[in-house]
């Protein structure tokens, strides 16, 4: 289990880095933290030409808030953003998704952006900035875009991303006032990818249910405040529409069965928090 | 851990005396290993720690990714031509130095190292590369092609038994390789008087030891005497070291096994690396230089052992107090794709203890043995226990609830008495010690049963899945050397000879400056052979343990050894520490006569304590241990002739209760047998499905302890072992042969998160047979584990039959009450799917603006197909309907090279057509066909519909269905959604792949 | 900086365990192997190459990090931590490793490196480590021997010595 070939380039500014990947296309991918993309080096599930290391880039390691939005760039590592002084407070729902992810030492070395990147359609970070519909800010030598979560994300392993993007940073809108979060996830172990993971965003007005693992990407679901059977019926028909497939973790029906428990626990719970905090 | 002086009351020093030790200041005690220091270090020496010499090669192994398949051709031009490869082997380049590896039982299976014209299971070796490093041997194995012509594979041991299954050895004829018929008592008779009668059919599960460290194999040959040097991380020599001679076709002599200082672990499995010992010793031999080869985890995964999976019916008669009178088992064991020695060892193993802990004297046993198309099967700790406890105490269960009684009642009533030991059991083995009835009284007061219970009832009472589970378990260690020759008729074994005992040695060894080393052919996996070993030697010699010095690394070419020698069947404590101790004692008494021929006292008389050798009368009458040690090295001339040198001791011991199998095929099949009774209370969660282990109490009876931490962290590393047996682990198949657990983020070990509390009791009952009275320990919960937790679940549950692994979607199911809700209206429900059924399905419609007849003309054009085939780079028409093409496939960053082999059938133009493709490349292989139908739209153009069936193998199956089965299905898609797009005229507008995938079933 | 060519090999410069280290290496070389057969510090150990096992973890800039995916050019400059600095002085042992070995966490010691760099890092930002949070650090690694429970013991009894809290006196297998 040893990588394939490949030149390196340790970028020193956020153009170097698009500048390689602009001339080199497909050829070249984005390294990070690692934790995703080293694995599938070493089993030579990928073998690009180049690897552009972004770590180095200083203007890509301080996330920071911007327009109601912590915006966190490609250099942040999950630790860190755990870490941060009232994370708790900023992000509830991050704050409550991110000791899910992975292990303390491999958050340590992973990024958020690079999850987002990634694509695992189980991945925690991806459901989160699905369920707070924040963006992903793309960045290439010509031209910068931001495309709403819900877009960008667009199958297994696969997104909106040109070959010539760098996911420069990702926009997680911050706590809004009245409105609860709460997340959930089931998997095989501790810190293993979730087979069934839920975040839900309830406000006085609507409940938001972003579900990963069951499709091929995070989806969301959003509703008027529904309750009772209204709400089981809600959850049932989303449960069907996701296309629950079978592995050697879990079943179909056991991922449709999660995602009408666990969506209506957590859409229980935020809903529950949105009404404590409008008092 | 203090470890202060034994200045106990002398009625345990008598005790200990009896057992042949003077003065135990260190057996029985947790001193700190002398291990650890350098292990804590990062100065351990495994296998890839230790230098080698200049000008050693790495090699790299292509394996197969097929489940069965004819090897047509394999194409190692582009991987010779590399530059830092210097071979790349196959089967037949390597078939005049690698013989076949010749298994415990007469059939002719293939059992060679490495495939010739024909692979049998995902990960069986196909090619090897050696390089300069790892890195360039694996870039030569990506160059290779191979042509396989894929055959039906059988994964399933009951289908691999009918008359239309696939065969897997020619030789053979078919897949039962063994199947033998076992009487003992009058088991029809006791069948034809019981009052009751009940079955259990269990499929026991594959699962394996996952040691952290992999296997490692450096080898060189000599040319100038025939002869191979191999250094592996092998646990053997044991019978295996024979094997591997004769497969490189050298006598024993020829072949030097050095074992390395530290080993990753075992249990059992290191054995596996028998066959790659085989390979690389001939990959060596052919490339003139020493080759030094690391698995990986992946490939350990994939192909090093597995423990068996088996299907067994068990029926036992019994009275209406729960009383067992006789037992039926019919036991269909699965060894994979070929019998590696020394299987069928896995079914022979617990051949003596078949009742348990039980006394029930009418037994009738089918043993049968079929081949799969599965990694070859080996020791793994528990080795045969697990599949043999799960439907025995299933069934003590079963029966209990059957006549409404308590099973802890059950099991009590059948339980051998305590005054019956050493107790003959009905198939033959002779439980050497024990008081089962005490260790269950004792487990149940000190293990807070009754609490449980009334746990138990309040859970219930809240509507909550809570249930308690019990087992009792004979643990056997100390394997005969001849239970495996049970599987053969008498007549056969009258042939072959008789095989028994288990030789065990040890040497000890003086120095001139007193200090003592001791060398053992135990080759241990981490347990702390050389601080038993020290504690036992210098309680002998009643000197500091750090006068002792253990060695355990092994050399066959100058270590006394024996085909008994190796880490297996828990032999160590019981074996290994006793003929140490009897070197170390027959050196102490010769060492007494140097001494009081010095000292002009009796040698009865003299005591070894605190570093002296002194008369226990005239305690003035005394001489430095260190310097009677040496005399023999000084002073030869002061060591009474009759003594002759003292300086070295080998000792060999076999108990002579190890005998061969006899005419009716009774076989005391181990030496030592220990007692566990376990019990535990667990929760299943409503929602999620999940385990919660409330309390888990397991009391063990394993002799005498000689090293009471020691002994706990074999219990606990075992309970570790079993729960991830139980609840995580599966090396998991497809029907079609596809291997699905390739890492470790499919093939789930436990970690420190997922381990509840265990409570941890014993009993001591030493073993009249040994020579401490110890036992085997590390084994007993791999065997009485899994199946507790079962009973356990299935009292939460109220089931009748539950198989392992107890996963949370299968709990959720079980414990589901009522139907699944119903999609809504409009909406099909999904197809169920078969498990173990792999196929991808997908359908789907598309619209056109272009005629049938212009989609049909489309669908036979070359330049067509380029253009739809996805990633084609050119497509070679082998004919009107077959085509060739090589091709770049990938999802996100999962991009692999294919060659793709596509051919159009049952040709209905302009109507439809089945298009068929097999595509295969180093990532793995797909295969599939789709039917095509066009029918015209009434507005000019042409609908298409298609369906297809597909499926996926190799690295992309084995890496993670999670991931990559959900990648494969895009990959597959494509193809129809570029049809569809090029038959639209090029009109495909961004997006529409997304859409077709969506109508397609893939995403929402 | 220039791109490094795929099919040379490179001069990296970092710190390890205090002192500078020099080892050539070609883009793709894993940190794992530069430090076990470059540098021939064999203490941290190989065990699945995904990320999963632990067996492997090194603490870079005070972090821990599998070095089985890290890419050994990408430790120019930083500074890297392996179990051969753990002990004080040959032959003495650190808090940490003391601890092991009188709670038994370990018996074939294969992944123990791995594990006590996690505990060290994690241990030197919070000393006040609760059980559970340790608990979790463990549960980064595998461990196929001991069933974790003495690890366990072992962290916890550590921390508190760490802390210069006086430890009760407990066999470590009660």
């Amino acid at each position: 289990m040893k990588p394939a070939r490949f030149d390196y380039l340790r970028a020193a500014s956020l153009d170097e880095a698009l500048a390689a990947i602009a001339r080199h296309g497909d050829e070249a991918r984005i390294v990070a933290g690692g934790q995703s993309l080293v694995p599938m080096l070493n089993m030579r599930l990928t073998k690009p030409g180049l690897l552009v290391d972004v770590m180095r880039i200083e203007t890509l390691r301080t996330p920071r808030r911007e327009n109601g939005a912590l915006v966190v760039p490609a250099g942040t590592r999950q630790a860190i953003l755990l870490d941060r002084p009232h994370v708790a407070d900023e992000l509830p729902l991050l704050a409550a998704a991110l000791p899910f992810v992975g292990h303390v030492q491999t958050r340590a070395r992973g990024t958020l952006c690079g999850s987002v990147a990634h694509a695992d359609p189980s991945a925690e970070i991806p459901l989160c900035l699905v369920a707070l519909e924040g963006e992903v800010h793309l960045r290439s030598a010509k031209r910068a875009r931001r495309v709403r979560a819900d877009d960008f994300f667009v199958g297994m392993m696969v997104t909106d991303r040109a070959h010539d993007e760098l996911v420069e940073a990702i926009g997680l809108p911050l706590r809004a006032p009245g409105t609860g979060y709460a997340f959930a996830e089931v998997g095989r172990r501790h810190g293993d990818f979730a087979i069934v993971a839920c975040a839900a965003v309830v406000d006085g007005r609507r409940m938001r249910l972003a579900v990963g693992g069951v499709a091929d990407r995070p989806t969301a679901r959003d509703w008027p405040l529904l309750d009772g059977t209204a709400l089981d019926d809600a959850l049932n028909a989303l449960a069907w529409d996701l296309g629950a497939g079978e592995d050697i973790h879990a079943t179909a029906r056991y991922r449709r069965d999660l995602v009408r428990r666990l969506g209506r626990r957590v859409l229980e719970q935020a809903a529950e928090e949105a009404r404590r905090c409008q008092g | 851990m203090q470890f202060a002086p034994d200045e106990a009351s002398e009625e345990p020093r008598t005790r200990k005396r009896a057992l042949g030790i003077e003065d135990s200041r260190f057996v029985g005690q947790s001193v700190e290993r002398v291990e650890d220091a350098a292990l804590l270090s990062g100065r351990g020496r495994y296998i890839d720690d230790l230098g080698h010499k200049p000008g050693t090669l790495h090699a790299a192994i292509l394996r197969s990714p097929h489940a069965h398949a004819d090897i047509l051709g394999i194409d190692a031009e582009a991987a010779r031509a590399l530059p830092g490869v210097v071979a790349v082997l196959t089967g037949h380049d390597l078939a005049d130095v690698a013989g076949p590896l010749v298994p415990a039982l007469r059939a002719a299976v293939d059992a060679r190292a490495i495939a010739v014209d024909r692979v049998r299971y995902v990960g069986e070796p196909v090619a090897v590369v050696v390089a300069q490093d790892r890195y360039l041997a694996e870039d030569g194995c990506d160059l290779i092609e191979v042509e396989y012509r894929v055959r039906p594979a059988v994964v399933d041991p009951l289908a691999a038994l009918a008359a239309e299954a696939p065969v897997l050895h020619e030789g053979v004829g078919r897949n039962l390789v063994s199947d033998r018929t076992f009487r003992y008592g009058d088991p029809e008779a006791a069948f034809a008087q019981a009052p009751h009668t009940l079955s259990v059919t269990v499929r026991y599960p594959r699962n394996t030891g996952s040691p952290m460290e992999t296997y490692g194999v450096v080898a060189e040959y000599d040319p100038s005497d025939d002869s191979y040097d191999l250094l592996a991380n092998f646990q053997g020599p044991f019978s295996i070291h024979a094997v591997v001679a004769r497969a490189l076709k050298v006598p024993g002599n020829r072949l030097r096994l050095r074992t390395p200082p530290d080993s990753g672990g075992s249990f059992g499995v290191k054995q596996g690396v028998a066959p790659y010992a085989v390979l690389i010793c001939a990959a060596a031999r052919k490339v003139g230089r020493p080759v030094k080869w690391i698995e990986d985890r992946m490939e350990h995964l994939a192909a090093s052992v597995s423990a068996t999976n088996r299907v067994t019916t068990l029926t036992a008669a019994f009275d209406g107090e729960g009383r067992i009178t006789a037992l039926d088992w019919d036991q269909v064991e699965d060894c994979g794709a070929t019998l590696r020695a020394p299987e069928p060892a896995t079914l022979y193993r617990m051949h003596g203890n078949m009742t348990g802990a039980y006394a029930i004297r009418h037994l009738r046993i089918r043993n049968r043995v079929v081949v799969t198309n599965k990694t070859p099967t080996g020791l793994v700790r528990g080795f045969g226990g697990p599949q043999v406890y799960y439907p025995l105490e299933r069934l003590v269960h079963r029966i209990a609830f059957a006549l409404n009684l308590d099973p802890l009642d059950v099991i009590r009533r059948n339980l051998i008495p305590s005054d019956a030991f050493p107790y003959r059991t009905a198939t033959g083995a002779l439980y050497d010690s024990g008081d089962y009835r005490r260790a269950l009284d004792e487990a149940v007061r000190d293990g807070g049963l009754d609490a449980l219970r009334r746990r138990r009832a309040e859970a219930r009472a809240e509507g909550r899945l809570y249930g308690i589970g019990f087992t009792a378990a004979v643990e056997p260690s100390v394997s005969n050397m001849g239970y495996i020759t049970t599987v053969l008729t008498a007549a056969e074994r009258a042939k072959a000879g008789p095989k028994n005992g288990a030789q065990a040695t040890a040497t000890v060894t003086l120095d001139p400056v007193g200090s003592v080393t001791v060398q053992v052919a135990s080759v241990p996996q981490g347990q702390g052979h050389r601080t038993v070993l020290a504690q036992v030697v210098a309680d002998v010699f009643g000197i500091p343990l750090d006068q002792v010095r253990v060695t355990v690394d092994l050399d066959t070419a100058k270590d006394a050894w024996s085909i008994a020698s190796g880490n297996y069947s828990s032999r160590f404590a019981a074996a290994v520490a006793g003929v140490a101790h009897q070197a170390a004692t027959r050196l102490r008494d010769r060492l007494a006569l140097v001494a009081a021929a010095q000292l002009n006292v009796r040698a009865e008389d003299l005591v070894f304590a605190g570093g002296r050798v002194a008369s226990r009368t005239n305690p003035d009458a005394a001489l430095p241990f260190a310097r009677v040690a040496a005399t023999s090295h000084w002073s030869p001339g002061l060591v009474p002739d009759e003594v002759g040198a003292v300086i070295r001791e080998t000792a060999f011991w076999t108990p002579p209760e190890l005998i061969a199998p006899d005419e009716g095929d009774a076989i005391n099949s181990s030496l030592c047998h220990g007692f566990i009774f376990d019990f535990c209370g667990v929760e299943v969660d409503r929602e999620t499905g999940k385990l919660v282990i409330d309390r888990y109490v397991s009391m063990h009876d394993c002799g005498r302890i000689l090293h009471p931490g020691m002994v706990e962290g074999q219990v606990r590393g075992g309970f570790a072992q079993a729960l991830g047996a139980a609840v995580y682990e599966e090396l998991a198949y497809g029907e079609d042969g596809a291997f699905l657990s390739g890492t470790l983020a499919d093939y789930l070990l436990p970690t420190a998160t997922e381990i509840p509390d265990l409570d941890v009791l014993h009993l001591e009952s030493p073993s009249p047979f040994t020579p401490l009275g110890a036992k085997g320990v590390g084994e007993g919960n791999c065997m009485s584990t899994p199946v507790c937790l079962a009973n356990a679940v299935a009292d939460a549950l109220g089931l009748e039959a539950i198989d392992l692994p107890l996963t949370p979607a299968k709990l959720a199911a079980l414990a589901a009450r009522g139907e699944e809700p119903a999609p809504p209206q409009g909406r099909a429900a999904q197809a169920a799917i078969r498990p173990g059924d792999r196929t991808l399905r997908g359908t789907g419609e598309a619209r056109v603006a272009a005629t049938p007849e212009a989609v049909w003309a489309m669908l036979l054009d070359p330049a067509v197909l380029t253009s739809v085939i996805p990633g084609a780079h050119g497509v070679r028409k082998l004919s009107d309907t077959h085509f060739r093409a090589d091709v770049t496939l990938g999802v996100g960053p999962v991009k692999g090279r294919y060659k793709a082999d596509i051919t159009l059938s049952d040709l209905d133009p302009p109507r439809a057509a089945t298009l068929s493709g097999a595509v295969t490349g180093a990532l793995g292989n797909g295969g599939g066909s789709g039917r095509i139908t066009l029918a015209p739209d009434g507005r000019g153009g042409t609908r298409i519909g298609y369906a297809y069936e597909a499926s996926v193998g190799g690295k992309v199956a084995a890496v993670g269905g999670r991931l990559l089965d959900g990648a494969a299905r895009v990959i597959i898609g494509g193809f129809f959604s570029a049809l569809a797009r090029r038959a639209g005229g090029g009109e495909a507008r961004p997006g529409l792949l997304r859409r077709l995938l969506v109508r397609l079933g893939f995403s929402a | 900086m220039p791109r490094l060519d795929a099919v040379r090999r490179h001069e990296i410069v970092f710190s390890l365990n205090g002192a500078p280290a020099r080892v050539e290496v070609e883009p793709r070389t894993l940190l794992t192997d530069a430090l076990r057969h470059g540098l021939g510090m064999t203490g941290t150990h190989v065990g699945c190459e995904h990320g999963v096992c632990g067996a492997c973890t090194v603490a870079i800039d005070g972090e821990p990090a599998r070095a089985c995916l890290t890419l050994a050019v990408a430790v120019e400059g930083c500074e890297v931590r392996t179990v051969e600095a753990l002990a004080p002085e040959p032959g003495r042992l650190g808090v940490l490793q003391a601890a092991f070995r009188r709670h038994h966490a370990l018996q074939c010691g294969f992944c123990t490196a791995g594990i006590l760099m996690s505990l060290d890092a994690y241990l030197r930002c919070r000393p006040h480590a609760t059980r559970a949070e340790l608990t979790e650090v463990i549960g980064g690694h595998l461990c196929r021997c001991t069933g974790y429970a003495p690890i366990i013991a072992a962290a916890v009894e550590a921390a508190a010595v760490l802390r210069g809290e006086s430890i009760e006196e407990t066999p470590s297998h009660a």
